[in-house]
């Protein structure tokens, strides 16, 4: 055998092994991106770049709210290497087993995101940890921006800016686990604003997550834009007053500029102050706002639903006059047999009726509403009127939102045909069954800002701009939509016997609120009484001022206060004082409020 | 010798070989340098650095080459057997006084440099076989001889098992292609390359567990066994029908030798795998097939590598920018994965251009050793030719995914004074000799 051939055969086989070497090469390094991507994936990163969150003025360019930093401590569990637990134990001031459910709940959550291991550490605090946080791979400190309540007032309106729970992750990719998000009032309602838009850095990290370098020279990084600043219609200084004449007491006030629907003030009470709401004693003072009695946290300004009372009797009767069924002159006698009624009165003109809160007269008025003889079944009858009456309620707002940008209004009940058919039974209810909804008893249910709404429409005489909170967002003005009137379809005549007799509850020596009465201001007003028996009346008053071209429309609500004619007309009539002159004439009045306590 | 023999040796030099060796060293040196390249600290002249020391290696190197390629070949024939003794001394030594690093004793600590005998283990073998080989009285085609071969090589195999250092045993196997140049029957390749397969095999069949009837959970080893044992007898009605009677006994004989071997092979394997590795070597194994492995982190290493080389592309991401190798994504990515710094940084044509200059390297030794008239030479440089043919075949097939994780050093790329030292000895011998083929006539 000639040996010498076997060297082709050696040569054949190390050729044979070179050859698949570059072929293997081929495979992994060009006809794939598999690699390139894995090796991004471990190389890269995507550093998120918050902007600053937009502030908050009140209608005078008043700051209220402003932002701050606090700093989160994140981890990655994928870069966590075995580290010195208790040393990172008492760097945080978390116990041993918070920081291992921290870190399980956080590998729960993701192996490559972050997730936050402590919450909310003052910036004083931060400074002390990050000179060691470098001992820990895995765990870097993430500053975070959070509000600052500048004067501490209205706390429902602005509402909750707080870190995104598992609900808002899922719905809105926009946001991850440790992020702050707008939870309630013009915070949640104007997040995008707000927020702005977050911007990317894209840095490459060795295998200890130490941030390296920038990649590609910050080709693909993003600029953050800072968030937009918010002016809002809400003016500090009255809602500051609302908020002071309110404590100590159940209830609310509506403050709305009649012209525009601007909210001037909106005060639910008890309230609390926003600050609390911060920062790391968060969780603790969350939870004793969520247990207190007095449901501190609960908007009763948009959420509470009450029967209204009195002040519906000048809704029905423009609803009666645009309907043709009466007219000013029409008189109705005062039968207390059927209703009770109260003060010295027998056989009331509409305006009479409405300064005396004829109940009689009204029940008799929504009667002619219903009762149309349009069908000879008094059953059938009462549903057709029932229908067209809702419709008509609806015109005014109840029983919708108003189109409001305030974040979650409870629209309340109008009963119409269909309601009282799930009640009763079809055709098992006439205007017999039902006739309490006729003086603002019964299933009507509507909310403090219907009730403010209410006096606007009788100060513009028919119609309204929905009742909003927002008059510009960074550069630009107000949603159109706030801009366009509502028209209830009553016509502006049928309104002067109404304001007539509401300027007179207030004006007349023994009119229903003669605590309202102003020097050289005309208010126009009308009380409610809302019956709790056994306990003491919702005190009801609805308002609004100047007479002519009127500049306030106001509702106060104060629960278990009594009539309403004591405490919930002067604690209009002061607001009224203060919107319009700036400042109180008696003093001792507004004291006398302030020092009422209507919770123990 | 006189002064016209010595211009001739300087005149016959192969050139071509110490340019592939100079360029490869460079290019080991520049690649040592972009993985450890500080921007605070970017000087070159670092000694401090690995590619300082390394550049400090380098300059002995060079020094160690100017004097080998003026040594007379027959000082390299005549040191052989010193030379293996001494190193079979060095194996027993560092056994006893050896510093471990990581789990093998294979280092002698001198201050912070360290030195492998192992590495210059493979270069004694080398002259010690050419020269027992050469020697005129040895007859490769005796049972004798191939046996005082195999001891050659089994005796500081053993010491290197005993360390233990696999891969530097594996490169051992590079001596059988010199001894099958040299006559050994063409079986001892067929042999190698069905123990590959039969080992893939056993490897894979013994990983999982089967349900047998009567002896219920066992390795699926035997499965494979019985199969073996059903083509064996298949084989054997073969013979018996098909062959003509007078070659029918050799046959049998040839068919029952090997079936038994195989069973017996491939039952070994899956008892060495199972029983003898130790748990990390058996799933380096394991991630190798692609089987699963309880620990995530196993294929950390390899799934590293392949990253690291498979984002570098056609033209890769340029001299210090590879991000994957540069921040210690890679490990050991200046010693035995320093191939995955080339791929990430020059690409497919840089590592393609890479594993062609090692083609050519090892093809131009083996041109070399067939234009000898020494057998000394030829065996020699066979030995050199094949023993640079395994480094290559398992430190970049490791790194590409394609062989088990050994650690063995990528020659003149991988950090290291020991390694880079050996092979330059290695080769320049070759080299010296190969100038001499004139003047020599053995």
């Amino acid at each position: 055998m000639n040996l010498g051939n076997r060297r082709y055969i050696i040569s054949g086989i190390f050729l044979l092994f070179g050859l698949i070497f570059i072929v293997r090469l081929f495979l992994l390094q060009v006809t794939t991106d598999h690699w390139k991507a894995k090796a991004a994936e471990l190389t890269e990163e995507k550093l998120r770049i918050y902007p600053s969150r937009g502030l908050i003025y009140d209608r005078n360019g008043e700051l209220l709210v402003a932002n701050r930093a606090i700093y989160d401590i994140m981890v990655v569990p994928r870069k966590v290497q075995p580290f010195d637990t208790l040393a990172l134990c008492s760097l945080t001031n978390l116990s041993y087993t918070e920081l291992v459910e921290a870190l399980q709940k956080a590998k729960r959550y993701s192996r490559h995101k972050a997730s936050v291991v402590k919450k909310q550490l003052d910036p004083e605090l931060y400074s002390r940890i990050t000179e060691r946080l470098h001992e820990f791979p895995g765990f870097y400190g993430q500053a975070r921006s959070v509000r600052s309540y500048q004067q501490g007032i209205g706390s429902h309106i602005l509402g909750e800016y707080a870190e995104a729970n598992q609900r808002d992750l899922e719905r809105d990719r926009y946001y991850r686990s440790g992020d702050y998000i707008g939870k309630s009032g013009i915070e949640l309602t104007y997040e995008t604003a707000l927020r702005g838009k977050n911007g990317s850095k894209y840095v490459l990290v060795d295998v200890r997550n130490n941030i390296q370098e920038s990649l590609s020279e910050g080709r693909y990084d993003t600029a953050a834009v800072q968030g937009a600043d918010l002016h809002i219609t809400i003016d500090a200084d009255l809602q500051a007053f609302a908020e002071l004449l309110m404590q100590n007491k159940r209830g609310s006030v509506v403050a709305i500029e009649p012209s525009t629907g601007e909210v001037l003030a909106l005060v639910s009470s008890p309230g609390f102050d926003p600050n609390l709401l911060v920062g790391s004693n968060r969780g603790l003072n969350y939870a004793a706002l969520q247990t207190d009695s007095m449901k501190p946290l609960y908007n009763r300004a948009t959420q509470g639903l009450y029967r209204p009372g009195s002040i519906w009797k000048m809704v029905q009767s423009l609803v009666a006059l645009e309907v043709g069924e009466i007219t000013p002159e029409t008189r109705i006698p005062c039968n207390r047999s059927i209703i009770g009624c109260h003060g010295s009165h027998s056989y009331d003109d509409l305006e009479g009726a409405i300064i005396h809160s004829c109940n009689p007269y009204f029940r008799d008025v929504m009667r002619r509403v219903v009762e149309r003889k349009a069908e000879s079944n008094r059953f059938k009858d009462a549903r057709i009127g029932l229908a067209d009456w809702a419709e008509r309620i609806r015109k005014f707002g109840f029983g919708t939102d108003l189109g409001s940008d305030i974040h979650g209004i409870q629209v309340g009940n109008v009963p119409d045909p269909a309601y009282y058919d799930r009640i009763y039974g079809e055709l098992r209810w006439a205007y017999s069954t039902i006739y309490s909804i006729s003086i603002g008893e019964g299933e009507l249910l509507i909310n403090p800002l219907q009730m403010a709404n209410l006096a606007a429409i009788i100060a513009n005489r028919g119609e309204y701009f929905p009742p909003h909170i927002i008059r510009s967002i960074g550069a630009d003005g107000k949603p159109n939509k706030f801009r366009t009137p509502v028209s209830t379809g009553v016509r502006p005549e049928h309104f002067e016997t109404v304001v007539n007799a509401m300027e007179k509850v207030v004006a007349q020596d023994g009119g229903t609120a003669s605590r309202a009465r102003l020097k050289n201001i005309t208010v126009c007003g009308k009380t409610g009484t809302v019956q709790n028996e056994p306990l003491p009346d919702h005190s009801v008053f609805i308002a609004f001022a100047p007479k002519d071209n009127p500049q306030i429309a106001i509702s106060v609500y104060v629960e278990y206060s009594g009539f309403g004619g004591t405490w919930a007309a002067p604690i209009a009539s002061l607001m009224i004082e203060q919107y319009l002159n700036d400042s109180i004439a008696d003093p001792s009045k507004a004291q006398r409020i302030i020092d009422a306590n209507f919770i123990d | 010798m006189n002064l016209r023999a010595q211009r001739n040796i300087i005149r016959n030099l192969d050139w071509l070989t110490i340019g592939l060796y100079a360029l490869l060293v460079l290019l080991g040196l520049f690649t040592i340098y972009s993985t450890n390249y500080q921007a605070e600290s970017p000087h070159f002249f670092n000694f401090d650095a690995d590619h300082g020391k390394q550049l400090m290696w380098i300059g002995i190197c060079a020094l160690i080459c100017v004097v080998l390629l003026n040594t007379e070949g027959e000082f390299f024939i005549r040191f052989s057997v010193l030379s293996y003794v001494v190193v079979l001394i060095a194996l027993i030594l560092v056994l006893l006084i050896g510093k471990k690093v990581g789990g093998a004793r294979s280092w002698f600590g001198v201050g912070s440099f360290g030195i492998q005998p192992s590495e210059f283990s493979k270069i004694a073998i080398a002259m010690f076989l050419s020269w027992f080989i050469s020697r005129p009285s040895t007859k490769l085609k005796s049972f004798l001889a191939r046996i005082q071969a195999l001891l050659i090589i089994a005796l500081p195999a053993g010491l290197i098992l005993m360390q233990p250092d696999v891969g530097t045993l594996l490169v051992f196997s590079a001596y059988v292609f010199a001894l099958y140049r040299e006559g050994l029957s063409g079986n001892i390749l067929i042999f190698g390359f069905g123990g590959v397969i039969l080992a893939v095999i056993s490897i894979l069949s013994g990983a999982s567990d089967v349900n047998y009837p009567f002896f219920g959970e066992q390795s699926g080893i035997y499965v494979f066994a019985i199969v073996l044992l059903a083509v064996g007898i298949l084989a054997l009605f073969g013979v018996r029908n098909f062959v003509l009677p007078r070659f029918r006994k050799t046959n049998y004989r040839v068919v029952i030798a090997s079936m038994l071997l195989s069973i017996g092979f491939a039952l070994a394997i899956s008892t060495v795998i199972e029983d003898v590795l130790r748990p990390h070597q058996r799933e380096r194994i394991y991630v190798l097939f692609g089987m699963e492995v309880d620990n995530p982190d196993a294929d950390y290493n390899i799934r590293h590598a392949k990253a690291a080389i498979g984002s570098g592309g056609w033209t890769g991401k340029g001299f210090f920018n590879g991000p994957m190798t540069r921040y210690d994504f890679v490990p050991e990515q200046h010693t035995d994965f320093i191939f995955c710094t080339i791929g990430e940084e020059w690409g497919f044509l840089g590592s393609t251009l890479v594993v062609i200059l090692f083609m050519v390297l090892i093809l131009r030794i083996i041109t070399l050793a067939e234009r000898q008239r020494s057998q000394f030479s030829r065996v020699y440089g066979y030995c050199v030719a094949s023993i640079f043919f395994m480094h290559v075949l398992i430190n970049v097939g490791m790194v590409l995914g394609i062989a088990p994780v050994i650690g063995i050093p990528l020659p003149f790329f991988s950090y290291g004074g020991s390694s880079l030292l050996a092979f330059t000895v290695l080769l320049m011998i070759m080299v010296r000799l190969d100038a001499e083929r004139f003047s020599v006539f053995r």
